[in-house]
């Protein structure tokens, strides 16, 4: 369990954020820019000082505000991977990954020069120069260096957000690959709802300085609070199912989630893999009566549990479907029109290829 | 060669380069903690020993040859001190014209020195910290190789102007062949003397080389060592 409270007046922004988290896995802090997310992460690897502070992972006590007590940076342990990469310019590639390795304690070497230079591809840049790489290549070197450090836990600050599009999808899958593979606890800072979509298991959300919500991403997809920060177009439904059945042939996958089956779009799935999707809201389709005749293949019976206003023209429903919740985008003239309210009968319609599932 | 420089100028050549590596090699470990000092560090009274650094510069230098005198000469406080420690005499010797010269270049090192320290990225040196190195772990593995281009200028500038010290030398020192007659003062002995008009010119043309050679290989290092580091 990551446990973290604290307090930080920078002028005249307060920063006062508490959540806790479990460990291992990846917590996203997840917020606009200038909410204060940076700020908290630096303050967790002690290069701010906090007005008020507890933090403690596991056993570990690494800030108490009653002790007056903080662990300096250096003996902290914990990986930090700049949004910068911040490669040592003087150093090589191998120079920079032996820089952390070099000065961890000799009991806690947990993972390998091997193992990392395996895991991060990095075996062909080993004596380059950082200035001759690209951003993708300098981000993988910075989270090999960071991991040789053998932290006990990794803060990743925005590490894709100085990437262009084909870079984030090249870096992506290695941290996917870290998360599967190593048990480090990370914090992952992120202003991308993609990115957490893909790599989060515990979603805290920040806004001017404070946590707004926290949770498991389902709980915090459905939460209105999302709504005002990734804008009504991002806005759905996480839903994390097991994957039952594949046809290539077809290019479908059966996904399935509580006591229901989603069928997606899929060109490449494997059977009994975790996976998550997003319902985007704007994509569902609510119908008051089965639906015959439609090319839409999911079909889901379920219940509304809420209507909120979303904005001017329209309204975001909830419904509950097989023991999981999704959001549906509808105008205030359908809601009154079907006779949406509390607690009614409702079929849910998805259209197989508006979703796209991510292995977690 | 020796038809060109005869014994004297040789001499006063040997003397120059002599002094002017013993004052570099002297001081550049202090000019880099005065560096850092006046860059990083907060204290009271910065900006006195700020001025204080910088008062070569602007002092005449015969004033600073007097000051050194008095502090250093054989009677004078530090001066004495040092003899009857370690025997070490100041006034008139060598060792005193290398004093001369590292006091009156002091600044121009220290000014390189800063700015190169001023261009660190303390980012880097977070990112160090995160990796478990200390400030002074940090400070040698991180903080000095990337100071090195100004290091290296600042010393080159330093050697290249101390070559032709002159006041406060003569001063301190005074202008004694072969322990403290340096190029310049060779040069001034040469004007002064009535049938000295072609060494004087064959000094005033070894120093302006000199001169030219160093700040020439100041920006060659400048630039190997910012392609080095990718800049």
């Amino acid at each position: 369990m990551l446990s973290v409270t604290l307090a930080k007046r920078r002028g005249t922004f307060a920063l006062d954020v508490a959540f806790q988290a479990p460990t291992p896995g990846i917590v996203a802090l997840f917020g606009r820019s200038g909410c204060g997310k940076t700020s908290v992460v630096e303050i967790l690897a002690g290069l701010l000082e906090p007005d008020a502070a507890d933090v403690r992972l596991d056993d570990l006590v690494l800030i108490d505000r009653h002790a007056g007590y903080a662990l300096p940076a250096e003996r902290r342990r914990i990986g930090y991977v700049f949004q910068d990469a911040r490669l040592f310019p003087h150093l090589s590639v191998r120079g920079n990954l032996r820089y952390g390795e070099k000065r961890a304690p000799a009991t806690a070497q947990a993972i390998g020069f091997d193992e990392v230079t395996a895991l991060l591809a990095l075996e062909p840049l080993l004596s380059r120069r950082p200035y001759t790489l690209s951003g993708g290549e300098r981000q993988r070197v910075a989270l090999g260096r960071a991991l040789l450090s053998q932290p006990r836990l990794l803060l990743l600050d925005e590490p894709l957000a100085s990437l262009d599009a084909p870079r984030r999808a090249e870096v992506l899958p290695y941290l996917e690959a870290l998360r599967d593979r190593l048990s480090i606890p990370m914090v992952y800072v992120s202003h991308q709802f993609e990115e957490v979509l893909r790599l989060a298991n515990h979603v805290v959300l920040m806004e001017h300085g404070r946590v707004v919500a926290a949770g498991g991403i389902h709980e915090v997809s459905l939460r209105p609070e999302l709504t005002a920060i990734v804008g009504p177009d991002s806005v759905g439904a996480v839903l994390e199912g097991v994957i039952s059945e594949f046809d290539s042939a077809r290019g479908l996958a059966h996904l399935k989630v509580g006591s229901g089956t989603l069928i997606i779009s899929a060109t490449a799935a494997r059977i009994g893999a975790r996976a998550r999707v997003q319902l985007l809201a704007r994509d569902l389709i609510l119908a008051t009566h089965p639906a015959q005749g439609l090319s839409v293949r999911n079909s889901i019976a379920g219940v509304v549990t809420g209507i909120r206003d979303d904005d001017n023209e329209a309204k975001l429903v909830t419904v509950e479907v097989g023991g999981a919740s999704v959001l549906a985008r509808v105008t205030r003239d359908a809601v009154e029109a079907l006779g949406l309210h509390v607690s009614c009968p409702v079929w849910v319609l998805v259209k197989a290829v508006s979703m796209r599932s991510h292995e977690i | 060669m020796h038809e060109i420089l005869g014994a004297a100028e040789l001499d006063a050549l040997r003397l120059s380069l002599e002094v002017a590596s013993r004052s570099v090699v002297c001081s550049l470990p202090a000019a880099i903690l005065v560096a850092w000092l006046l860059t990083r560090a907060r204290f009271h009274g910065r900006v006195l020993f700020d001025a204080f650094v910088h008062l070569p510069l602007v002092l005449p230098p015969v004033a600073v040859g007097y000051l050194l005198l008095v502090l250093f000469g054989t009677r004078g406080p530090f001066g004495h001190w040092l003899y009857t420690h370690f025997g070490v005499e100041l006034a008139f010797s060598t060792n005193g014209a290398a004093l001369a010269t590292a006091v009156m270049t002091f600044p121009l090192m220290v000014r390189a020195i800063r700015i190169s320290l001023d261009n660190v990225d303390r980012g880097l040196e977070a990112a160090a910290r995160t990796l478990g190195a200390g400030p002074l772990d940090r400070f040698a593995s991180i903080t000095l190789p990337l100071m090195l281009p100004g290091i290296l200028a600042g010393a080159v500038m330093a050697f290249a102007a101390g070559l032709g010290e002159f006041g406060a030398v003569i001063t301190f020192v005074a202008n004694i062949p072969g322990q403290t007659r340096t190029l310049s003062l060779a040069l001034y002995t040469a004007i002064q003397s009535p049938a000295g008009d072609a060494l004087a010119t064959r000094l005033a043309i070894i120093s302006f080389a000199l001169g030219f050679a160093g700040l020439l290989l100041a920006e060659w290092l400048a630039r190997r060592v910012r392609r080095w580091l990718g800049r």
